[in-house]
């Protein structure tokens, strides 16, 4: 099972391959890639530099792989950035291209076919007719599933999936089918889709009020908080909100995927990568995560009684994991039937 | 330009939704999409009692389209979903590229609805490659963008375009999710929801602490709060060649809707005459159609 870890920055990428990763992704500096975020992302020359790193592996001498999300979708006025993303990440020789958009998919797979096509989550792909969409069309080799489907219906998908499958391990948790959600342009004029990022920073506000400190969204109220509790950043399906008279996180809480426990299960299954969710992390957030996936997936291939008395590991591992998570709670979020 | 009636997306009684459709077969309606497109636990209608109103639809006159579920996640929904692809009789509205897989390697002609990202004009080639033969562009784009997405497809190609057709009014449909907000609202698991979402006909109203209006819970879908309405903007969706404009359903105020629309149409309606006016605009709260403009999607854009 491949580690598919985050990198915003050349520091972040050391630190990924560093602690371990089989590969790690990227998106060039514009809003071709769905954490459009300033100050986060690759240059022609950045990205040039993460292949070099890559390339040269660790003490090990295992090379890293280098993957390019190019997932958000072009509108016609724009597509050449995508065309020149696409191309860049050619002449570079990455070793897949993420990609979500029809266009964007066509494009490569006719332009290059020998590159590698990762299937985005940002193309929502959660069943098998869907996955045999792009692989008929695109040749699609592994799709990155979208984060809604139960522990039996992805056992289910992946005894049937034409593609390689690739699923969330930890990190930020989208509760909505992602590519098909547009809260952020309803509240902001950016959404993932469009503008490479959802509840835009530019359009964050913080205040403190008699009634506590508030978080708005493009003047939208998104969460109040006491003065006992941590203010969250104000993305939209995280926020407090009435409904049916009830104060209440009516869509999700702050908290992050952690599905760690179901590591096992998941390798079981044949699941090809595990993905861990954060290229606007820092670098030492990304080192401490990557490491202790790294080891929760080494630990699977220990004889199977090896396993079972390292409680105590999994208890430090599970608590380092909250305290980076959001909220410092973490969820099995939709792998597991009663969350949804 | 036709006017079509898009499928339902709240879970009412079956009873209602008979009377309500025997009153739009009334309606100056080219077209009706039918079918559950939110959750498949909703089975009030079963597949032959669909079958049967889009046959009462067509026996009106009004063009028939049966429309897929959005999220399919089980391998039920995806038999399901292979029934509805595989029926010879009414065309369908893809509402996932599962659908859209099932419909081309037939080689049947398809429509593809909102949840389906066609976002430039190389994607609606490819997809008219396909079978597509009319689009419903997705609700988060603008009138700018679809002008440059039919442009962008016209220089592709010297084919006719794939018909246009935009969501004009009703509350926007802007994520689906694997969890039920509905079940979540009342406290109950999705497994065990009670199928409460029929007493809520127009979904859960949310509003954020300060009483602004911001989304509407309609099980697994979080829908706007206000109303999309893009009346005023008819003369602009002509321009732009769209063919067809698509009113959502509402519990209540659909057929206001579409006379309103059809006046519009029609240049019928009258700055000072008996029409209904165009759009409310004292109403602000509770109108919006930013996303037209390439502006939030909740704005109320004033000319």
């Amino acid at each position: 099972m491949e580690l598919v870890c985050p990198a915003g920055s050349i520091p972040a990428l050391k630190a990924a391959i560093a602690a371990g990763a089989d590969a790690v992704y990227i998106g060039f500096k514009d809003d071709t890639n769905a954490r459009s975020f300033a100050g986060l992302n690759f240059t022609d020359e950045k990205a040039q530099k993460a292949i070099q790193l890559a390339r040269s592996g660790t003490q090990s001498s295992k090379a890293t792989k280098i993957f390019v999300a190019i997932n958000t979708y072009p509108q016609a006025n724009s597509w050449h950035r995508w065309q020149r993303a696409v191309d860049q990440a050619a002449q570079l020789g990455v070793d897949a291209i993420i990609a979500g958009d029809i266009a964007v998919l066509d494009y490569v797979a006719q332009t290059y076919p020998q590159i590698n096509l990762h299937l985005s989550v940002q193309a929502s792909a959660t069943n098998r007719e869907s996955l045999e969409f792009y692989k008929n069309n695109f040749g699609i080799r592994r799709a990155v599933l979208p984060r809604v489907l139960s522990m039996a219906q992805l056992s289910h998908l992946s005894k049937t999936s034409p593609v390689e499958l690739e699923v969330f391990g930890f990190g930020s948790l989208c509760i909505m089918a992602e590519g098909r959600c547009y809260l952020s342009s309803y509240v902001t004029d950016q959404s993932p889709n469009t503008g490479g990022v959802c509840s835009p920073p530019k359009d964050v506000q913080w205040s403190d009020t008699p009634e506590g400190q508030e978080t708005h969204l493009n003047g939208v109220l998104i969460d109040r908080f006491k003065a006992d509790e941590k203010a969250g950043y104000p993305t939209l399906c995280k926020g407090r909100f009435e409904a049916g008279g009830d104060i209440y996180h009516a869509l999700e809480e702050p908290t992050s995927l952690n599905t760690l426990d179901l590591l096992p299960e998941l390798k079981a299954m044949g699941i090809s990568a595990i993905k861990l969710e954060g290229r606007q992390r820092s670098p030492a957030y990304i080192s401490q995560v990557a490491s202790i996936w790294r080891q929760a997936i080494d630990r699977l291939d220990l004889p199977t009684n090896a396993a079972t008395h390292n409680a105590k590991q999994d208890q430090q591992w599970h608590a380092t994991l909250a305290e980076l998570s959001e909220g410092h709670q973490t969820t099995l979020g939709a792998y597991h039937r009663p969350w949804q | 330009m036709q006017l079509s009636l898009g499928p339902v997306p709240y879970f009412w009684p079956k009873q209602q939704l008979l009377d309500f459709y025997q009153s739009m077969v009334t309606q100056p309606l080219d077209r009706i999409y039918l079918g559950e497109t939110i959750c498949s636990k909703r089975r009030e209608m079963r597949w032959q009692d669909w079958l049967d109103l889009a046959r009462f639809v067509e026996s009106h006159g009004i063009k028939a389209v049966l429309s897929s579920l959005t999220l399919i996640e089980a391998e039920s929904e995806l038999k399901q979903l292979t029934k509805l692809c595989k029926q010879d009789e009414f065309l369908v509205e893809a509402n996932d590229m599962g659908a859209v897989n099932l419909l081309s390697q037939q080689g049947k002609p398809f429509v593809t609805g909102p949840a389906i990202n066609i976002y430039n004009g190389r994607s609606l080639r490819l997809m008219q490659n396909l079978g597509l033969e009319r689009w419903i562009m997705p609700v988060e784009l603008s009138k700018s963008s679809l002008g440059d997405t039919l442009q962008q497809a016209q220089e592709l190609s010297n084919e006719p375009l794939p018909e246009t057709e935009i969501f004009a009014f009703g509350q926007l449909p802007l994520a689906y999710s694997a969890r039920c907000f509905t079940a979540r609202q009342r406290n109950l698991a999705k497994d065990d929801c009670g199928f409460c979402c029929i007493e809520t006909p127009q979904g859960i109203n949310v509003t954020s602490q300060d009483g602004e209006q911001i989304f509407t819970l309609n099980g697994i879908q979080t829908m706007s709060a206000k109303i999309y309405d893009l009346c005023s903007e008819v003369d602009s969706l002509k321009q732009l060649n769209v063919q067809s404009l698509r009113i959502s359903p509402l519990v209540s105020g659909t057929s206001e809707a579409i006379h309103k629309f059809k006046q519009a149409i029609d240049g019928t309606a009258t700055e000072n005459g008996d029409a209904i006016p165009l759009m409310d605009l004292s109403n602000a709260n509770r109108v919006c159609n930013g996303y037209w403009f390439g502006e939030p999607g909740m704005d109320l854009h004033r000319q």
